[in-house]
């Protein structure tokens, strides 16, 4: 068997931190996840190996968790998350063609990351912007009445500020 | 609210969030300064209006002009115009498309006009980032009241009212006190399912970010009467605003002394703490979402033990949605009698629901219980977008059915729901037009049960992918009558057979769109066409030649050069190449491009 | 105890409150097929999720129909176990599962032992309707374990086994809906895990998705090959599980399994009996040693001290407790001593070169497997084990030899290494090596003899059990525990300094080796194991020897090669050393 686990020495710190702020308790796990991905963007397979010896609780149990919710990704996002509604109200109102465009204009399928690393694709399940439909968040942004057609326009705003 | 003249009331709502209400806030206050009216006029943020269609929404009090899509570099405008000249900014009231003509105050227009707000009661009317302004209109009053009571007599007070849960059971919510109340224990649990899950569904959303105040009040009479010192919110983690704004109450409370240690110098101790969700529509079921605040898997366990006896970490604890929490207050203040007067029979009070889809008025409402889905369509919402013709409205989200035409007189209630085949469900409500393929919905429905599914139980984790399967093969052209029988024999089985909630209601789409809809399977199947000409595989695209004029503007755009044709002529589209993608249709000028 | 009255199929019965409609029904002879659910009430595993949905029965005015194995009896309720509507949906159900499970059971490893097929082939499933898309993971092979998670049904008896039981943690649901599966972290190989490979996953596995790896095509390749002496052992626990395959139940074939044994080719029918009499001498020894030191007041002397029979144990032990490992015996396990006096010791008498003899071993367990490739067991890469099967592997070798098993007169085991005492078989039950031991090192401390040499406070299924022996007016004060979340509790004890026992011992498996990983399945039926222990203790009485310091062979073995227990040569031989594996940290200094 393996039993080391490598990583960065300071977010080996920063994650026991964030444990020991739970007291180290199994039953905060799902806390425990949000605030470490909110602080790597991500949560691979070495950050859960450090949450699960913090806790005393099997690697295994971790990666359970891990890959039963949605919001937790093992794989790091772009700079500039698209997440597609695909709540009722978006899809009657037309959102996978909104999608597939995302697909056609990004080259990448859902769960992807640009080749550039500027964006990843995923879908969400209702913003609660039903009036908005189809609703199309980047970041914290909020796209609404989107169309196939206006979909370049919304990532050329990203490009635009990255040049 | 006393010393100001004017209140100018912002929607801070996701939606109109969404669409600058904040920037709005911002030039807003700024014109009230350069005017010098500050100390006269207060820019208040509140909580969702309920009118998401016509959002951003301004409203001015006293008066209650109600502005709708404010646009950022309107608010100079307001100020100037309505403010201080006291002329009301035409262009921007509500234009009632049934006359033509602007409707100024709310209270005349067709989408409040049926509206019962019980549980809305603030939103929109106050700054739910403020809890003097929840306690100005009554707030902590029915605490209070329930404080000088003997929990017994709260629960009864419950049970009298009728009150049934919001979140989709219905289940009596002082019978489920009582149940939780009269267990031994240590210690206790109170929980607020704000998992509000429903593809469409935003209800909770609206009532947490407008009035959270109400959810923590409600929980503290609700752990008076459990015997319960400890509260927990389970909520969703895509839920910033309302989390933001529930913490805010939560400090705000309990620097009042309203949570917290000694509640009112009562003696009565009661706290709450936030859990997060993290993405899985099942955690909505009561049993899967104690387990994930335990930090587990969200997966469902076989009930009984019920939460009210072993709950969190084993302890007694009763769940109840925001919707249903909403409620208490006000039957505590008014008396169940006042509430039992309020809907039908057998449901008592109102429904919030989120009215989306294809109908004019997209938006959050609360109409009495017994109210029917025609009055909600059509009058509230306004009828079908676009002059088309209703089809099917879907209410209980994913475990819900399509209700039709026939149904429209049908007066919402809990029993009516689940006898005409779908059911309350937490309050989505979704139109659907001529335009939508029943079979695409029920599809629809069921990716997200197979991507939602906890995989547990055998029935739910295979079964609803199977029929999926046969679904997506039908949409295809390549199903048979003989999938048809499979696809209902499996919708009953694993109804009959799943763990949990989601698996046993997850076939409902599937088993309603085939009682009320059966003619469009079998046209999918026999004829290989797809009524609603929304199947891709399934439409075909014919120019008329009569119609099409010779332009060209669909062969340049067409993505596969499937359109060919002489300039000025009629064109054609080959069908062996044609993708069916509809560029088009959606670029023809002259209407002569037909789907079969 | 409150009664309950109800109706199950039309026939009156009367249940005390608190039973489940699954056991209520099999009071009455109904037995209503379960995939899921398992209980070994003894053992204290209980696996019940609720989850696979066949064995689901008819309540009067209930809408849905219900778990049998989760539905408590009440008052008055009337229940349909087989009418068409639980019929239909149990087929549906069986249906489903078939259609996401690769259907290849003539060639399964768990063909004839499934417990899918078996209910399949009960509900009389002739087709499976509803065809769709099917799960697919690529084969996990560790040395003792074979995954094979596209046969996996999510009845999650492994994940509760490697949990619950064993509190190893080395499987877990991970995923969801139809890609849920149980499985590794990070989904990495099983042998990069913590596994311990105690193999009570495969024990519960109803089917094919986890099965012991075979040894068998390497084991029939030595026997064919002229220029090789095998030999072969066989463990204390195989002889009273190993006629379970051939209608023997829990009866001890020993005579029968040396008979076939020695058909199947084997040039030497040995006993791994032998090799525990051994490890009595050594680690009886090496017990009085550190037990007279720690009386004399040597407080630097490691007590309790732990046996290290159990492969599983032991790793369980270098994963967990690096720091305790001083406390487990020095003493190899009776398969290695075996192998390490049959490479030495018999290889020398019959004169021949140690790579030309191949020790195969018959075990209860898969950990054996692991353990034979440790390379601290092997002599310039040759092992001193070189093959470990399984019990299972013997009864399939035994119908893949063509051998009328029941037909077979009795034989015995050759000598030297063939003779064993009454103490060496009952290393196969819980409390047994330690009463082994303790029989041993009562009578070489004392001088005297005992008077009664069954200690029955030292047997049973308690998952924890202590008792104090009186050594002639020294109290010795033993711990057992078996099942490895009750050696955790135990464990967790002595670190904290809590407890005062001088000896403890632990099998990984519940019940001891005999319900090893790689007994033939008990299927949930805890009777086979309470059945194995009553023949093991059976065998016991049966001895003419009982006593390990008795069996004249290992006098001789000391006498001609060893010289005394503990020497130079027993500690280069049958002693080892274990190692830290516990995971750790290492922190880089740039950010990977």
């Amino acid at each position: 068997m393996k039993n080391t686990v490598c990583m960065c020495g300071s977010i080996v710190d920063k994650v026991k931190a964030i444990c020991a702020e739970f007291n180290n308790d199994p039953g905060e796990l799902i806390n425990i996840l949000h605030k470490t991905q909110e602080m790597l963007g991500y949560l691979p397979s070495e950050v859960q190996e450090i949450i699960a010896m913090a806790l005393d609780i099997p690697a295994a149990k971790v990666y359970g968790v891990v890959t039963f919710y949605s919001f937790f990704t093992m794989k790091p996002k772009g700079k500039y998350p698209i997440s597609v509604c695909l709540g009722t109200a978006c899809y009657v109102r037309g959102a996978e063609s909104v999608l597939e465009e995302f697909k056609d204009e990004l080259g990448i399928g859902v769960g992807e990351v640009t080749k550039d690393g500027l964006f990843s694709l995923d879908c969400l399940r209702c913003v609660g912007a039903c009036g908005l439909a189809p609703v199309v968040m980047v970041g914290e942004k909020v796209f609404g009445r989107l169309t196939a057609e206006s979909v370049r326009g919304v990532l050329d705003e990203f490009y635009n500020k990255e040049k | 609210m006393s010393h100001y003249s004017s209140h100018i009331l912002v929607c801070g709502g996701t939606g109109c969030r969404a669409s600058k209400s904040s920037e709005i806030i911002d030039n807003l206050r700024a014109a009230v300064n350069e005017a010098g009216l500050p100390e006269d006029v207060l820019v208040i943020k509140t909580g969702c209006f309920g009118f998401c269609e016509q959002g951003p929404i301004v409203k001015i009090i006293p008066d209650n002009t109600f502005y709708v899509g404010v646009k950022p570099e309107d608010a100079r405008e307001i100020v100037n115009e309505h403010i201080i000249k006291g002329r009301k900014v035409e262009r921007l009231l509500y234009t009632a498309p049934e006359t033509g003509q602007h409707v100024s105050d709310s209270k005349h227009m067709n989408f409040y006009k049926k509206q019962v707000r019980i549980a809305l009661r603030n939103c929109g009317f106050i700054d739910p980032e403020n809890i003097n302004e929840y306690i100005a209109r009554n707030g902590y009053a029915a605490l209070s009241k329930a404080l000088q009571m003997t929990p017994d007599e709260v629960i009864k007070e419950v049970m009298d009212s009728g009150l049934r849960g919001r979140g989709g059971g219905g289940f009596p919510t002082g019978l489920k006190w009582k149940i939780t109340r009269d267990v031994q224990a240590e210690q206790k649990y109170v929980v607020c399912n704000a998992d509000e899950g429903d593809p469409g569904a935003f209800m909770d959303r609206s009532i947490l970010e407008g009035d959270p105040n109400t959810v923590i009040e409600a929980m503290a009479i609700n752990g008076y009467c459990t015997g319960a010192s400890k509260g927990l919110i389970y909520i969703r983690a895509e839920y910033p605003l309302a989390v933001e704004r529930l913490k805010i109450a939560m400090a705000q409370a309990r620097e009042l002394g309203l949570l917290g240690e000694n509640i009112m110098g009562t003696g009565f101790s009661f706290d709450i703490e936030i859990r997060y969700g993290a993405g899985a529509f099942v955690c909505g079921e009561e049993t899967a979402l104690i387990h994930s605040m335990e930090g587990k898997r969200g997966e469902a366990t076989v009930k009984p033990p019920f939460p009210s006896e072993s709950g969190y970490k084993g302890y007694p604890t009763n769940v109840n949605n925001v919707e249903t929490y909403a409620n208490i207050p006000p039957i505590l203040l008014n008396g169940a009698e006042w509430f039992t007067k309020i809907g039908t029979a057998k449901s008592k009070g109102t429904k919030v629901f989120a009215l989306a889809g294809k109908v004019n008025n997209v938006g959050l409402i609360e109409v009495p219980m017994g109210t029917t889905l025609r009055e909600v369509i059509f009058d509230i919402g306004g009828g079908i977008k676009d002059g088309k013709k209703f089809k099917a409205v879907q209410t209980g989200g994913p475990s819900g059915g399509c209700l039709t035409e026939r149904h429209l007189d049908l007066p919402i209630d809990y029993d009516n729901l689940l006898a005409a085949g779908s059911m309350m469900g937490s309050g989505g409500m979704i139109v659907m037009d001529e335009s939508d393929c029943m079979v695409a919905v029920s599809k629809f429905y069921l990716q997200f049960t197979v991507e939602e599914s906890c995989g547990k139980c055998a029935p739910c984790r295979i079964g609803n992918k199977r029929m999926y399967e046969i679904l997506e093969k039908i949409t295809k052209g390549d199903g048979t009558m003989e999938d048809l029988d499979k696809l209902k024999n499996l919708a009953r089985v694993v109804k009959d057979t799943a763990l949990c909630g989601l698996g046993q209601t997850s076939p409902n789409p599937v088993l309603s769109t085939m009682d009320n809809f059966w003619d469009e399977y079998v046209a999918h199947v026999k004829d290989k066409t797809c009524p609603a000409h929304q199947c891709r595989d399934l439409s075909h695209y014919f120019i008329d030649p009569t119609q099409c004029k010779g332009c060209t503007a669909c062969a340049r755009v067409c993505p596969v050069g499937a359109i060919s044709g002489v300039v000025k002529q009629p064109h054609a589209i080959d069908p062996l190449k044609c993708i069916r993608c509809g560029s088009c249709m959606s670029k023809c000028k002259f209407n002569a491009i037909i789907i079969k | 105890m409150e009664k309950i009255k109800l109706t199950i199929d039309n026939r009156q019965v009367e249940v005390d409150k608190g039973t489940t409609l699954l056991e209520a029904a099999a009071g009455i002879g109904i037995k209503i097929p379960t995939l899921c659910h398992l209980n070994l009430h003894d053992l204290n595993y209980e696996n019940n999720p609720g989850a696979c949905r066949i064995c689901v029965v008819e309540v009067a005015g209930r809408r849905n129909l219900a778990p049998a194995c989760k539905t408590e009896c009440t008052e008055g309720m009337d229940i349909k176990t087989h009418s068409p509507r639980v019929i239909n949906a149990r087929q549906t159900v069986m249906e489903l599962i078939l259609s996401n499970h690769p259907n290849e059971c003539l060639t399964c490893a768990k063909s004839g032992h499934c417990e899918l097929q078996s209910i399949a082939s009960e509900l009389g499933i002739r087709k499976i309707n509803y065809a769709g898309e099917m799960s697919t993971f690529t084969e996990d092979v560790s040395l003792s374990i074979i995954r094979n998670m596209d046969k996996c049904i999510m009845c999650r008896r492994c994940e509760t086994a490697c949990n619950s039981i064993q509190s190893v943690g080395a499987l877990s649901a991970t995923s969801r809906g139809f890609g849920a599966v149980v499985g590794t972290a990070f989904g990495t190989n099983i042998a990069d895990t913590n596994c311990t490979n105690c193999g009570q996953c495969v024990a519960v596995c109803p089917t094919g998705a986890l099965t012991e790896h075979s040894n068998i095509p390497e084991l029939m390749s030595a026997i064919a090959d002229p220029k090789k002496t095998v030999v072969v052992q066989t463990a204390p626990a195989v002889r009273v599980a190993l006629g379970a395959d051939f209608g023997f139940g829990a009866q001890s074939v020993t005579g029968k399994m040396v008979a076939a044994l020695r058909q199947i080719g084997f040039d030497y029918v040995f006993d791994t009996d032998f090799a525990a009499d051994l490890t009595i001498m050594e680690e009886g020894t090496e017990l009085l040693g550190r037990l007279k030191e720690h009386l004399s007041g040597n407080s630097e002397v490691k007590i309790p001290l732990m046996t290290s029979c159990c492969p599983g144990w032991v790793g369980f032990m270098e994963q967990n407790f690096p720091e305790l490992l001083p406390h487990l015996s020095s003493a190899k396990s009776p398969q290695q001593m075996f192998g390490a006096i049959a490479k030495n010791y018999f290889a020398q008498k019959l004169g021949i070169d140690r790579r030309d003899l191949v020790v195969v071993s018959v075990m209860p367990c898969v950990a054996k497997k692991f353990e034979c490739n440790r390379d601290e067991f092997k002599v310039d890469g040759d092992p001193d084990v070189n093959i470990s099967i399984t019990t299972r592997e013997l009864a399939h070798l035994i119908r893949y030899t063509n051998i009328d098993f029941a037909g077979l007169e009795d034989d015995d085991f050759d000598r030297p290494l063939g003779e064993s005492t009454g103490a060496s078989v009952i290393f196969g039950a819980t409390g047994g090596v330690i009463e082994a031991a303790v029989r041993t090192a009562y009578e070489l401390h004392t001088g005297n003899e005992l008077t009664k040499i069954d200690f029955d406070e030292l047997r049973g299924f308690s998952g924890v059990r202590s008792a104090t022996i009186d050594f002639n007016g020294v109290p010795i004060k033993i711990g057992i525990a078996h099942g490895l979340a009750n050696a955790r509790k135990l464990v967790e004890e002595v670190k904290a300094g809590r407890a005062d026992y001088h000896a403890i011992e632990v099998m990984a498996c519940p019940g001891g080796c005999i319900g090893g990983g790689g007994q033939p399945y008990h299927k949930g039926d805890m009777s086979v194991i309470r059945e194995r222990m009553q023949s093991i203790y059976e065998e016991d009485r049966n001895k003419p020897l009982r006593k390990s310091h008795e069996n004249p062979y290992i006098h001789q073995l000391y006498n001609e090669f060893l010289g005394t227990p503990c020497s130079h040569l027993s500690h280069e031989l049958l002693h080892t050393h274990y190692f830290d594996r516990k995971k750790v940290i290492c922190p880089t200094e740039e950010k990977q």
